[in-house]
């Protein structure tokens, strides 16, 4: 599997900073996992924080917490070596969205269906999320929601792929473009496409049904 | 205070060494006294960095004991392919703060650790200096424009999301975005000349 579209890399930083909301963190984390490219970017990215901690002038910390944190050591459970992970195959999920979706896999989502060719599912997140989570299921000749303007949005394709004027887009392929761009992605597999899209939520929102509910008005 | 003080160059690569030699004792024989060196070395700058994010001595001190504590527990995860053992503390610091602010799962990060073995064997050469990463990146901060390193000193150090950072410094959302990548994309690039 080669990933043809990636991280930008500002929301890289945000992510190895730890500053980004839930929902695009989960998305990033999704294509990280199935991305060596970004993987390998990301560590460069946490290098930078390591060098900055690295060079901190020291705050003399207490005698006390010295003592505390040795003498908390005994018996603590230690962690064993991890044993290195295969690459995922094609119809694995990552680890972050078994847990986030509570399946194993995407057959057992529970969708929501409003529209022919069309179906969604709202990711739970914890309350006060400032972005959300959803997962669509769009069938061979349906549109992808144009982007929320006015706040990150970020789409990450699971399975089948769709095409817009950036290219293919296929399963690992990160769409994460910048809030102004417009263009209209079609899904162009045999397949039922399903990504996972983060958005911030707007004042002006308009609703994900929506958007998808005029899907060649080119908004 | 600067924002970032240089190291001495000539020894800081080795310094780095040490560290990785004194984090393996304690993954493989639980040796207390590399723990206590290590404890002395970074617990100071693990309390300044997190002090630099706003939290007051006290809690910055239940921070550097958690963080210390994880270095000792999860020791044997530590991989020196993957960076320097400053880079290791520092994400075991970020999950840390991000777990206290709950603004997302500092597990989606753990996760990933997982993929590291495979990495190293598709992308050795991609790596950084390793042991003598974090002189370079002092090196390479001061070396980029002063308007990038701005940037990326308060989203590694003060943990500033981007649109904050744009209100803050009264600039477009855009222009944060081109000058981190700008900044990022000129620090990878004198990172690899180094290496």
């Amino acid at each position: 599997m080669t990933i043809a579209h990636h991280l930008d890399d500002a929301t890289l930083i945000s992510f190895a900073t730890g500053t980004l909301a839930e929902a695009h963190a989960i998305v990033i984390s999704a294509h990280l996992a199935l991305c060596p490219q970004c993987r390998a970017s990301l560590h460069k990215a946490e290098a930078i924080g390591g060098g900055v901690l690295a060079e901190q002038a020291p705050v003399a910390v207490s005698q006390t917490l010295r003592e505390a944190t040795l003498a908390s050591l005994d018996g603590l459970p230690v962690a064993a070596p991890k044993k290195a992970r295969t690459a995922l195959n094609s119809y694995e999920l990552p680890d972050v969205l078994v847990r986030a979706l509570g399946v194993t896999s995407l057959d057992q989502i529970k969708w929501h269906r409003k529209l022919p060719g069309v179906a969604i599912y709202d990711v739970p997140l914890p309350k006060g999320s400032k972005a959300k989570l959803k997962l669509l299921a769009l069938e061979k000749g349906r549109a992808m929601p144009d982007h929320a303007h006015g706040g990150e949005e970020l789409t990450l394709v699971l399975k089948g792929s769709y095409s817009d004027k950036f290219g293919k887009f296929s399963r690992g392929d990160l769409a994460d473009l910048a809030e102004d761009v417009e263009h209209q992605p079609i899904v162009d597999s045999d397949e039922t496409c399903i990504c996972l899209i983060s958005f911030d939520v707007p004042a002006r929102f308009k609703s994900i049904w929506a958007r998808l509910a005029q899907p060649f008005s080119g908004l | 205070m600067p924002l970032v003080t240089m190291a001495d160059p000539r020894t800081s690569g080795q310094r780095n060494d040490i560290y990785a030699s004194l984090l393996h004792r304690v993954a493989q024989s639980r040796d207390r006294s590399a723990f206590a060196e290590l404890f002395d070395h970074f617990a100071p700058r693990v309390k300044s960095f997190m002090m630099r994010k706003g939290y007051n001595s006290e809690l910055a001190e239940d921070l550097v004991q958690e963080a210390m504590i994880a270095v000792w527990t999860k020791a044997a995860l530590f991989s020196s392919d993957r960076g320097s053992v400053s880079t290791w503390i520092f994400t075991i610091a970020r999950n840390l703060g991000i777990d206290r602010l709950r603004r997302e799962k500092s597990q989606l990060y753990t996760d990933l650790e997982d993929f590291d073995a495979i990495d190293e064997t598709s992308g050795a050469e991609e790596n950084l200096g390793r042991s003598q990463e974090d002189n370079h990146v002092a090196k390479a901060l001061a070396q980029i424009p002063v308007e990038q390193r701005e940037l990326l000193i308060l989203s590694f150090v003060e943990d500033v999301p981007q649109s904050e950072i744009a209100q803050r410094l009264n600039i477009p959302l855009g222009t944060v975005k081109s000058r981190m990548r700008l900044g990022y994309q000129r620090m990878r690039k004198l990172l690899e000349t180094v290496t």
